[in-house]
């Protein structure tokens, strides 16, 4: 196949192959190969439309089609690092409007735009389900949670300064290009960053260890609906023998006080 | 009974590195595999049928159910979609899910592929949570290295393989069949059905969809058994859930529990709402309970039953368990025009209602919110909300209208008061942020 001029190097062409080759029907694979292009050239070039479009077999009006539907495809130079600031309902209210105002004065830029340095791409954003955060912020679609405006420019202050900052509960934050790569489908090595849960996330699961509760034990595998007819002995003896560890955790866990716990229903 | 917390898919979230695969091990995950591959796939199917798992990304269809509806004479093969594409406002389960304990739901996701008899399958996560994508890319990898995907998974001559796909910033994507369109690489607009995705699905073949909660759920009820998982829950919403819990609240955040706890409780539980600047604690004004597609409540239902019938009973709907509390510092119109807003510009465009309609309902609205609304102005909401409800491909427009018919029903003051007050005189803004602010009105 022929491909247009390109500045697209060799490797990236093989990359954006190789995201082709992932899926059943190669055309499944423009999005990520529309975020490779962002993550390579800063944002989705005429250029890199065209290249996705003779790769997949498409016309440049479908891939454009494709590439202004979705917010995330940036259509002009992108700065470094790309804030976001949920201004949905329960952010907004919580005190994202007063974030993205401030931040708006602070960098001198509006929406969608990117600070004379180069470094910072304002955006205010929709719902990014992170509610029991709110007010919500996210650099380079990593989570900053609950923000105040004071936090929110001391971000922004740290990011333009090219110090290090980390997710509140992510990894580091690297720069927009770079999580734009990891988004087209090449791992960055950093999933293992940051905690499992943090904050809001964990306090159901607090509370519930507090007074002792629990989901009910697992049964033994030989009291289980249907279960005698369907397992291998292995199997079972492997289940038998997991419920048993699994129960004894969950009453270390909650304390000596499990029945009392639970009649305190 | 059960415990009134019952932490399932949340249990090990406290685990240091949870989102490793020997760590997810410790607590016997994957022993819910080896049991279902020695299972014959009706049997799976059967399985999760009469567990009564009912879908946990909003409309509640029995998930068994949905599996069963793939046809078995079909010559195009099979797929599983998983919807990780979480958009819905107030929703925030199944992102702290993933990203604390992916392979519960990449253990899901083989167990259903097997039931639906699947060789190849997709989560397609939504963009903008770069972490959560590394996480389950992370998992999935790890998976296959175990042998949990592949060639021939344990022995069984069974064969998956999982892609984790990340969308691009669409809300209209969380929406099954737009979902599967922006999947093959198109435009997120929705299908008419039928067809339905049973039948003609992705790539026009036989395609189950599920949300991330439905098929994570799944390894338990495997392990668990119809009567354990039915032992939570009322009659007919059996089993646990992630009930999230944010806004004017002393905690919010993630409670799993079983089916038809209610907000007084949940809320007891967290200490009740935030206190206000002299201390006392503020007062519930409204809330959601399941995103912003559902109607809103007010404090006379704080002791509805959090399940599929109690919720529709109330007059809404359980949607996704996203309850959104707001204090008696917010206006309502103000937040109703934001949701509306949001509608208007995630609209895919494709139904004439829906793209005029919540256009329009913008403007009125905002006119409302500036004290600027003219007479008539609440008559032509419903109005506006009648011609756009029902009459288009997906629930993107009904849902535009949940929050106004609703706002309208419980506060129909504060929409006249817009006639000639603007809503920040009426409810000053700062005095409803969680960050201390001087109010000035």
């Amino acid at each position: 196949m022929t491909l247009p001029d390109t500045t697209l190097d060799e490797q990236t062409i093989g990359e954006l192959r190789e995201l082709m080759g992932r899926y059943p029907q190669a055309r499944s694979a423009l999005l990520p190969m529309l975020h490779l292009v962002q993550s390579v050239q800063g944002h989705v070039t005429a250029e890199g439309i065209q290249t996705c479009a003779e790769l997949l077999g498409l016309s440049a009006a479908e891939v454009s089609g494709v590439a202004t539907f979705y917010t995330m495809y940036k259509r002009r130079p992108m700065g470094t690092h790309h804030v976001g600031v949920c201004t949905n309902t329960l952010c907004a209210v919580m005190g994202g409007d007063v974030i993205l105002e401030r931040l708006k004065d602070h960098l001198g830029v509006g929406n969608d735009e990117t600070t004379d340095d180069g470094q910072v791409t304002l955006e205010h954003i929709e719902c990014n389900a992170a509610c029991d955060f709110a007010p919500v912020l996210t650099v380079n679609w990593e989570f900053m949670d609950q923000q105040t405006p004071e936090s929110a420019v001391e971000l922004v202050d740290r990011l333009r300064a090219g110090e290090e900052v980390r997710s509140t509960r992510g990894a580091t934050i690297t720069s927009w290009r770079e999580a734009e790569r990891v988004l087209a489908g090449f791992e960055d090595g950093r999933a293992d960053e940051g905690p499992a849960a943090a904050g809001p996330s964990l306090v159901g699961l607090e509370i519930a260890h507090e007074r002792g509760w629990a989901a009910p034990d697992y049964p033994e595998q030989a009291d289980r609906d249907g279960s005698d007819t369907s397992k291998t002995k292995l199997g079972a003896d492997e289940q038998a023998d997991t419920s048993r560890a699994e129960s004894e955790t969950v009453a270390e866990q909650s304390g000596a006080d499990v029945e009392g716990g639970k009649s305190d229903e | 009974m059960s415990d009134v917390l019952t932490p399932v898919l949340s249990a090990n979230w406290a685990d240091d590195r949870a989102w490793t695969l020997p760590v997810y091990a410790e607590r016997g995950g994957y022993e819910a595999l080896r049991t279902a591959m020695a299972m014959e796939p009706a049997d799976l199917i059967t399985l999760v049928k009469d567990s009564g798992l009912r879908g946990r990304g909003g409309a509640g269809f029995p998930t068994g159910m949905k599996w069963s509806f793939i046809p078995t004479d079909n010559p195009n093969p099979t797929y599983l979609v998983v919807n990780a594409d979480e958009s819905e406002p107030g929703t925030c389960k199944d992102i702290p899910l993933m990203m604390a304990n992916p392979h519960v739901l990449v253990e899901g996701v083989i167990i259903a592929a097997r039931a639906i008899q699947a060789q190849r399958a997709f989560i397609y996560v939504r963009g903008e949570v770069l972490h959560v994508v590394r996480r389950l890319r992370a998992a999935v990898r790890e998976a296959y290295e175990a042998g949990y995907l592949g060639p021939n998974i344990l022995g069984s001559g069974m064969n998956l393989d999982l892609v984790v796909h990340a969308g691009a910033g669409a809300y209209i994507c969380g929406e099954e069949t737009a979902l599967l369109d922006s999947l093959e690489g198109r435009r997120g607009q929705p299908r008419l059905r039928p067809p339905f995705p049973a039948v003609a699905g992705l790539y026009a073949s036989p395609t189950v969809i599920n949300n991330v909660e439905s098929i994570a759920s799944v390894p338990a009820i495997v392990r668990g058994g119809i009567d354990w998982f039915g032992s939570m829950g009322t009659e007919k919403s059996k089993g646990f859930t992630l009930y999230s819990l944010s806004g004017h609240v002393k905690r919010p955040g993630q409670y799993e529990a079983p089916l038809g706890i209610t907000l007084r409780q949940l809320l007891d539980l967290g200490g009740g709402l935030r206190a206000n600047p002299d201390g006392s604690s503020s007062e519930l004004k409204f809330w959601t309970p399941g995103g912003s597609s559902t109607p809103l409540l007010t404090a006379e239902h704080l002791d509805v039953p959090l399940d599929y019938e109690g919720v529709g009973a109330a007059g809404s709907m359980l949607g996704t368990k996203a309850l959104q509390v707001f204090d008696q510092t917010t206006s309502v119109v103000r937040c109703v025009l934001r949701w509306t807003e949001f509608y208007k510009h995630e609209s895919c465009g494709k139904c004439t209602p829906c793209r005029e309609g919540t256009w329009w309902l913008v403007q009125v609205l905002r006119r409302l919110d500036e004290g600027q609304g003219r007479e008539g102005d609440i008559e032509l909401l419903l109005d506006l909300c009648d011609n756009i409800l029902g009459r288009s491909f997906c629930a993107l427009g009904d849902g535009a209208t949940s929050p106004i018919t609703s706002a309208i029903q419980y506060f129909r003051d504060e929409f006249e008061a817009g006639m000639h007050t603007p809503s920040r005189e009426l409810f000053p803004p700062a005095a409803s942020t969680l960050f201390p602010q001087e109010v000035t009105a």
